[in-house]
Parts: structure tokens; sequence; C-alpha cells
């Protein structure tokens, strides 16, 4: 249906039914007011656990629901507990290189294709939107059973031992890392201005130089964003991680799921602070860096980080 | 890109060899990964579905039904499938009441901080899953609202955790900004004059809400719906952490299928028929979406 033939049966139907009058617009300002409401309360509703737990980082009282006063002592005790360390190293070794590799796989198959046939393009694409909308539970499971199958059968036919550990995490969270990269390279790709290119090879410039000079440059805000959102996911991934992990290798939202499930303490409060405050200080650096990217090509403002934010999961 | 394969197109047989080995190489991580980490286990889980529980867990070769038929028995009873399908649809439901004033509140009313509005959506949606839904279980406790709501109903015992309206809420609370997204995305780019004169032709507010704004936003509406309905319908953590695992999801019967039971193939059906929902769901969206474009087509003509 035609938008003015939306219009036209909207007006038809109320104009037969009620005669035209000037109207003291009441209701206007009832719905002004309650749109506004809804909003604040629904901003609210978003930051309010997120605050929560922050407050509840710096509470006198171990049991960390009831507050009693303030304190400091939470961070200094989560930092010297040797099991947070331990946890947050690992945190980083499996975030550190599964973004390196992420996004370095995803912009090269970004850049490869553009050049291969459609056919083989589609298949791609249906890979990586697959990767991305199957539940992670099934992900994770399916993984598990995968590792766990080939691992048995390698040390039974050739007496190869592998097992459980950073590497599997790495490789299991870079499924779907490489998948948020090719999407957010290739969406550049695709905005990016051709006429530098052609110019550039006009130019006589080598290929070689002209993705050096000119496409990696234009490339680059988006490459960044993609690592940091890599970095991100990985660092904060709970479901993936535990069923990929071995002994010795779990990571801090392993250790913060241990803790909640028996009771919220402040010294989790404050690790999970700390995680927040990091995840935040790295959203903040890809955002401005989209931004930028977006406004140069004058895109959508806000729309770079939330285009992709929508197609994930 | 183009002018790097012309270039090399016109340097002959081994340049062309050469930009081929490069696509390649290009593409070849990523596709052996796809190949490795997402065909091959999902393949292996379809075929696990059709055995049977080795006798010390695990999967043993065989070709039966049996696991499918066990979910379609268990669905006459209060089984994962049924439970599952019930909270993602409320919780669908949920987003979009909460999600379509929001959306609809930014887009007409968010003027130069239409930007701002998006970010500040975006921000909890990337910090950590885990430590938001755990938030809850502070806010929610006893000592706080969870109490203070059982004051005000004067029952000592009301609890919140551990019941279906806390997973609920941490359902929606989780996936709001997926709903909201696509919603904001086709109100913003809807041409406002439209309401304009639908009220400027007499049109009450709900009429023109429900024949002009409501069509337009559709397609948003389904984008949105998708999104949310199939997390949720994979949800694990949630609840685990604010259900106390009492409510017992797809999500957690496939962990208890897979690490508790050891019975792989059970685990493997439910997993096949929870991709089935899903490319289901998928499907019915790209033909509606698909649908409404060949109209809007023929109304161009």
């Amino acid at each position: 249906m035609t938008a003015p033939a939306i219009v036209r049966k909207a007006i038809t139907r109320q104009a037969a039914s009620r005669p035209r009058r000037p109207k003291v617009d009441r209701g206007g300002v009832a719905v002004e007011i309650w749109l506004r409401l809804q909003a604040s309360l629904v901003y609210a509703f978003l930051y309010l656990p997120i605050v929560i737990v922050v407050i509840f980082s710096f509470n006198a009282n171990r049991l960390a629901t009831v507050w009693t006063g303030f304190s400091l002592d939470w961070y200094p005790e989560a930092l010297s507990n040797s099991v947070v360390q331990n946890a947050l190293g690992n945190s980083f070794i499996v975030a550190i290189p599964n973004a390196i590799l992420a996004t370095l796989f995803g912009t090269m198959a970004a850049l490869g294709l553009q050049r291969v046939p459609r056919r083989i393009r589609i298949g791609f694409d249906v890979l990586t939107y697959i990767s991305i909308i199957v539940p992670e539970i099934v992900i994770a499971l399916a993984t598990l059973v995968l590792f766990a199958t080939s691992f048995s059968f390698l040390d039974d036919t050739f007496g190869i031992k592998l097992r459980f550990g950073y590497a599997t995490i790495i490789a299991a969270h870079m499924l779907f890392n490489t998948s948020l990269v090719l999407l957010l390279v290739r969406a550049r790709l695709t905005g990016m201005d051709r006429t530098l290119v052609d110019a550039s090879a006009d130019l006589f410039a080598t290929p070689w130089r002209t993705f050096r000079q000119i496409t990696f440059p234009q490339l680059l805000p988006a490459i960044m964003a993609g690592f940091l959102l890599a970095f991100t996911f990985s660092f904060d991934d709970f479901v993936i991680t535990t069923f990929t992990s071995g002994p010795g290798s779990s990571t801090l939202p392993l250790w913060i799921f241990g803790q909640v499930k028996r009771s919220v303490s402040p010294e989790t409060n404050a690790v999970a602070t700390i995680m927040l405050m990091f995840t935040l200080a790295m959203l903040f650096v890809g955002q401005f860096l989209l931004l930028r990217n977006s406004r140069r090509t004058h895109g959508q403002a806000g729309g770079g980080m939330a285009g992709i934010v929508a197609e994930q999961r | 890109m183009t002018a790097r394969i012309q270039t090399s197109a016109t340097s002959g047989e081994g340049g062309r060899f050469r930009s081929a080995l490069l696509t390649f190489l290009l593409v070849l991580p990523t596709g052996a990964w796809y190949l490795v980490l997402l065909v091959a286990p999902l393949v292996i889980v379809t075929i696990f579905s059709f055995g049977v529980r080795a006798r010390n867990g695990g999967y043993s070769p065989a070709f039966v039904l049996d696991n499918y038929t066990a979910i379609l028995g268990d669905l006459q009873k209060a089984a994962p499938f049924t439970t599952s399908l019930s909270m993602a649809i409320a919780g669908t439901i949920g987003c979009l009441l909460v999600g379509l004033p929001l959306a609809y509140f930014i887009a007409t009313r968010g003027g130069s901080r239409k930007g701002l509005f998006i970010l500040l959506l975006v921000i909890p949606f990337w910090t950590s899953f885990l430590i938001r839904t755990y938030a809850w279980l502070i806010v929610l406790g006893p000592e706080n609202l969870g109490g203070l709501i059982g004051d005000l109903i004067g029952d000592d015992d009301f609890r919140i955790l551990g019941t279906p309206a806390a997973v609920l809420l941490g359902l929606v609370y989780g996936y709001l900004p997926l709903m909201v997204f696509p919603l904001y995305v086709t109100l913003e780019r809807m041409d406002r004059s439209l309401v304009e004169a639908s009220k400027d032709l007499g049109a009450g507010r709900l009429a023109t809400f429900r024949q002009v704004t409501l069509p337009i936003a559709l397609p948003g509406l389904i984008t949105g719906s998708i999104l949310v309905f199939i997390p949720m319908m994979g949800e694990y953590v949630i609840p685990q952490i604010l259900g106390y695992g009492r409510i017992y999801l797809v999500g957690n019967a496939l962990v208890t299928d897979f690490l508790e039971a050891r019975n792989w193939p059970a685990g493997s059906a439910k997993a096949v028929v929870l991709i089935a929902v899903m490319m289901i769901t998928v499907s019915f969206y790209t033909w509606f979406v698909n649908r409404g474009r060949k109209g809007r087509e023929v109304s161009v003509l």
C-alpha cells in the first residue's frame, strides 16, 4: 500500500465518523508528557542495575545486598586475590590474540570477497549471518562436542594429546568476532569513495601502493572499531568461554558467574566495576573512531555502532 | 579494488594467476574458520542427533529418531521448549511495549540529540551481559526492591528472584536495545508530513497511529521482534542467575543433556530443533520482507 493510500484510508474512515472541528489539543499534551516520561523511565531502567553494581562495590558490608556505609576496601581486596589476578590475566591472554587474529582475518576476508565470484560471496554471507544468528549456547556446545570428539580421536589414532585451554577459547571466540569485523569492514568498503582508488591507478601507482595509501587509511577506523569490539566481546563473554575453557584457563566472567551463583559480594561488585570501566573506555574509543569515520563520509551519526549492534547475536 | 583487478588482468597470465592466488589467500583463513568451527560443529550435532547415548556417556553411532520423538513427547508436558517459547513470546511483547514508545520518542522528538539517545542505548548493550544480569540480584533482592514489593502487598514471603517474572524482566532488560534500533531506523525515515496530513484531515490520534505510523513501522517492528525472539529462545545465563536454575529453558536443557546427563544425542536433537525453529522464523521474516518490497514496486509502477 502506498503511503498516500494509507492516509486516504485513515481520512475517509475518520471523516465519515466525525465532522472536522478546531480542537483544544489536550490529548497532545498528555501524549507528549507520556512519551517523555516513558523515555526517561526506560533509560533509568537500563542504567539503574549498572549504577547499583558500582555503588555496592563501595559497600562496607560483607553481604553485598544491604547498604551499610562507604568503604574502599573491596578494591585492594579483590585485586590482591590471587584467583582474581589469574582470571584477569587469562582474560587478557584470551582477548588480545583473539582480537588481533579476528581483525586480521575479518579484514582480509572483506577485501578478498570483493574479488570472488558472486556465488562464493553469497555462500560466505550465509555463513557469516549463521555465525551471528545461531544462539550462542548452541555454538558453544556444538564446539565443545567437536573439540571433545576430535581430541579423543587424535589421541586414539595418533597419540596426540590436545586439551581444552586458551587455544580452544580463542578459536571459538574468533568465529563470532571474525564475522563482526568482516561486516564492519565490508560496510566501510561499500561506502568508500572509489574515485580515489581509480585516480591512484590512473597515476600508475602499483596495486599495493594504492592499497597502502588510499584504501587502508580509509578502512582504518572500521578496522580499529572491529578490533575493539572483538576485544570487548571476548573479554566479556561467558557462554562460549565456559564450555571451551579447560583447567587453569578460566577468565573473569567465569569467576564472576561462580561467585554470584553463591551470593553477590562487594568484592564481586568491585571486580565487575573494574570490568565495566574497562569495557566502557574501549567502547568510547570505538564509537569515537566510527563517528569520525561516518562524519567524514557524511554518514548518519550514531548509526555506525548501532547498525553493527543490531546485527549481532 | 576494481582498479587492482584491471591492472592484474592487463599484466597477462601470470598476473591473473597471482591475482587469483591473492584472492584465495585473503579469503582462506576466514573460510577455514567457518568450515571448522561453524559448519563442522553443526554437521556433527546433526549427525549425533540420530545416534544413541554410549554406555558411559557421549555418542554411539546409530540411526534412530528417538531423540526427536522424545522432544515431541515432551511438548505435551511443560517441557523446556514450551517454557522457552512462552518466555520468548512474552519477552518479545514486553520489549515491544517498552521499546516502541521509546523508539518513537527518539525518532520524532530526539532532534539534534538523536545520536546521543542511541549511544545511550548502545552502551549498556555492549557492557558485560553477565554483570548487567546479576545486577538484578541486588536490585530485586529481598533487602531491596523485592522486599519492598513484599511489604506493599503485605506478603513477607514474597520473592521475585527465582520466579518466571524475574527471568522475564531479565530478558526484556537484556534485549531491549535490539528491539529499539530497527524500530528507530524505520520511524526515523518516516515522512512526518503523513502524520500531519492525517491529523489535518481530521483523523484522531489513535487512528493516525494505527493507520499511518504502525503500517510504516511494521518492517522495523518485525525485524526487532526477530532479533529479540531468537536469542531469547536460546537464553542460558538469565534463567541460571535470575531464575536460580528453577526456570528451565532450552538452553539449560541443552547444558544438562550435554554436560550432566552426558546424553549427547538427546542434546544434539534439541539443538537441531532449536536451530530449525530459528531458521523457520528467519525464513518467514525474509519472505515477509520481500513480499512487502514487491508490493512497493507494484505500487510505484
